[in-house]
């Protein structure tokens, strides 16, 4: 496992990675380690399999919605770039980036992408609006057996006639943030690095 | 012409003869003065368990020496201006401890003034999930017990380094040396060891099979099995320092320990007498297994007997009664961890309902990794590689027996030993199944969590069926 993690990976692809998702060289390098250890096929990239390998992970209520999150429309392999990219959106968001000027683009840990991260995860068909019957599979995914349908289907009409501002019974993009403006995404979607 | 011949041919011959006989010479004198330090050194201190030191004297040397070709790849990667690569065993994340309800609830009060106890719905409680879950991929409790630990500092082996591009000439240089030395020099001597001490045991224990049953009959037995098992310590060059020996297993209880290769057996066999439980092989296993058992009842299933819990739960209860029996030697976490954590135990052990007696078992991981991966090596290739490691250099801790205590069930039993093996041995206790390394996580683990979550929704039982 961690003999290959320093040599197959270049210093130019560290670099790469570096600009683009904003983790230290230290950081990428044992997620490097990480990525191999999931990859069982030794083939360089990881499948929906990999994924459920982890324990931790098969348990958790939506780890099937966390997975998909990882793979593009219609693809069932990622390679290392596209892990990285994915993991970056958890990165915290450090006060030196916090002042950035407009032009530039913005970085995927942004709070902006950190809400749009969490907005496809109830997105199920990726059409950028959350109907209510997405919702409610969302839900139901979250509750298991342990709520009636009836029950849940009410939770849903009333997060939906909060949320909906346009009347379209759906839930876009800016009326999820309208929602959520007041979370603490920074902090609650951030994972710190100990090194 | 004639006479002139022979007269050569006696000078040629002359020439050789002596040295031919130099040649046999040196090589009877070697054999010999070989044959002599091993039986010396290492046989004669195995049969009367006594140790010259010799073995702390390598260990020790070999410390040094580790510490130094670490300082040296270090100063290699400060000269070049490069990164290093350093695993860290305590994970690369920080990670809360906190619940499901706690950090559901903070999530809520940061959004919001509502009351946070009436149970109800946000579209921010998916941030738990989402977060919970991205922080298992990047690292998780569980697979990585599975593959062998890594190490902070640098020993020598190519097996256990990350570092290649770092190494100086010298360091190579003492690497090369290392090779010579492990597989020119320990290995021949160890797979010699290991042969003399298995044939041994296979031909003593047969012997002693022979004898009427009775006191002479075990007295023999255990000084065979001992003796043979302490060769095979010596085989692996294992340096083993026992903790806490007036805890030691008594006739009629169960030895529970925690599993991390097949040369755990060894460990603890070469101190003390146990009784073996265990599948029947074939092959040369199974030729150990049925001389074995000759000598002194161990407890060996076919493999359609594995399956029935009765039938393995009765011949171990049966066996355990007999007072005049040893002690069983079993493993409950089923099979190999690798000695960073130690895993569920099954609970089959502990539902016999006699006293059980503890051991903790920790290998150090610079002189060699005794960890078996059974999806990566298979046995041969294993041996192979504790055989041409440095090293094998382990604790061992007697922890005081336990018994079940009242309203205490099998599996609560089987918890409380396992945290005592683990905090003895600094081995984190985990409460997930060893046979997770195979086979897939229960869906009564997601439940549970399906069922927390509901209930800050929609509240207690009693709630619900008001609204």
């Amino acid at each position: 496992m961690g003999s290959r993690a320093s040599s197959l990976l270049r210093e130019e692809e560290i670099e790469e990675i570096k600009k683009e998702t904003g983790f230290s060289h230290s950081q990428i390098t044992r997620l490097y380690s990480r990525f191999t250890s999931l990859d069982k096929g030794e083939n360089g990239t990881l499948s929906r399999e990999d994924f459920q390998r982890i324990p931790e992970l098969a348990i958790n209520p939506l780890g099937d919605r966390i997975i998909n999150a990882f793979f593009p429309e219609g693809e069932d392999q990622v390679n290392f770039r596209g892990f990285m990219r994915t993991l970056a959106h958890f990165r915290p968001i450090e006060d030196h980036e916090k002042s950035k000027d407009p032009e530039a683009t913005e970085p995927l840990n942004s709070r902006n992408n950190k809400l749009l991260f969490a907005f496809r995860l109830y997105d199920l068909d990726r059409d950028d609006k959350i109907s209510r019957d997405e919702l409610l599979q969302v839900l139901r995914m979250m509750v298991g057996v342990n709520i009636s349908d009836e029950q849940l289907g009410s939770i849903a009409d009333r997060t939906i006639q909060e949320a909906d501002q346009n009347g379209d019974r759906c839930i876009s993009f800016s009326e999820f943030i309208k929602v959520l403006e007041k979370v603490d995404v920074e902090q609650k979607m951030s994972i710190r690095f100990l090194h | 012409m004639l006479p002139a011949e022979p007269k050569s041919d006696v000078k040629m011959a002359w020439i050789y003869f002596p040295f031919d006989n130099l040649v046999c010479m040196l090589l009877g004198i070697s054999f010999t003065v070989w044959f002599t330090l091993l039986l010396v050194f290492i046989i004669v201190p195995a049969i009367f368990g006594v140790s010259f030191g010799i073995r702390r004297l390598y260990m020790k040397t070999l410390l040094k020496i580790f510490e130094w070709a670490t300082l040296r790849i270090e100063r290699g990667a400060k000269e070049k201006n490069h990164h290093l690569y350093k695993p860290y065993t305590n994970g690369i994340i920080a990670k809360e401890p906190t619940s499901l309800e706690e950090e559901i609830k903070e999530i809520r009060r940061s959004g919001s003034n509502k009351d946070l106890d009436t149970p109800e719905f946000e579209m921010s409680d998916i941030f738990y999930f989402c977060r919970k879950g991205m922080e298992t991929i990047m690292d998780d409790e569980v697979t990585k017990r599975f593959s062998g630990e890594e190490l902070e500092s640098w020993n020598l082996l190519t097996r256990s380094n990350y570092n290649f591009q770092h190494i100086s000439l010298r360091l190579t240089v003492l690497w090369g040396l290392g090779v010579l030395i492990r597989y020119g020099f320990l290995l021949p001597l160890r797979v010699t060891l290991a042969f003399t001490g298995v044939s041994l045991l296979v031909v003593l224990t047969t012997m002693v099979g022979f004898l009427p049953n009775g006191r002479m009959k075990n007295f023999l037995s255990q000084k065979v099995h001992l003796m043979c098992y302490r060769i095979c310590v010596r085989a692996l060059t294992a340096i083993i320092t026992y903790h806490d020996s007036e805890n030691k297993p008594k006739n009629g209880g169960i030895c529970v320990a925690n599993h991390t290769s097949p040369i755990d057996v060894i460990i603890l066999a070469s101190d003390g007498c146990y009784a073996m439980v265990g599948q029947v092989h074939g092959g040369l296993m199974g030729i150990i297994q049925r001389s074995m058992v000759k000598a002194c009842p161990h407890i060996w299933f076919e493999r359609s007997e594995v399956k029935d819990r009765h039938l393995v739960a009765k011949r171990l209860s049966d066996h355990v009664q007999d007072k005049s029996k040893l002690p069983i030697l079993i493993f409950p976490e089923g099979t190999c961890i690798n000695n960073t954590s130690v895993m569920m135990f099954k609970k089959g052990s502990f539902e016999i309902g006699t006293t059980v007696y503890p051991v903790a078992i920790k290998y150090d991981p610079r002189f060699g990794d005794a960890f078996w991966n059974s999806s990566k090596f298979g046995m041969v290739n294993y041996l192979l590689r504790m055989m041409s490691s440095w090293a094998i250099v382990c604790s061992v801790w007697y922890l005081p027996p336990m018994t079940r205590e009242e309203g205490e069930d099998a599996v609560q039993f089987a918890s409380r030993v396992k945290s005592a093996i683990a905090r003895q041995g600094g081995l984190v206790d985990l409460l997930w199944d060893g046979g997770l390394k195979r086979g897939k996580v229960k869906d009564t683990f997601k439940e549970e969590q399906q069922k927390l979550y509901s209930k800050m929704l929609v509240g207690n039982q009693e709630d619900r069926s008001r609204s």
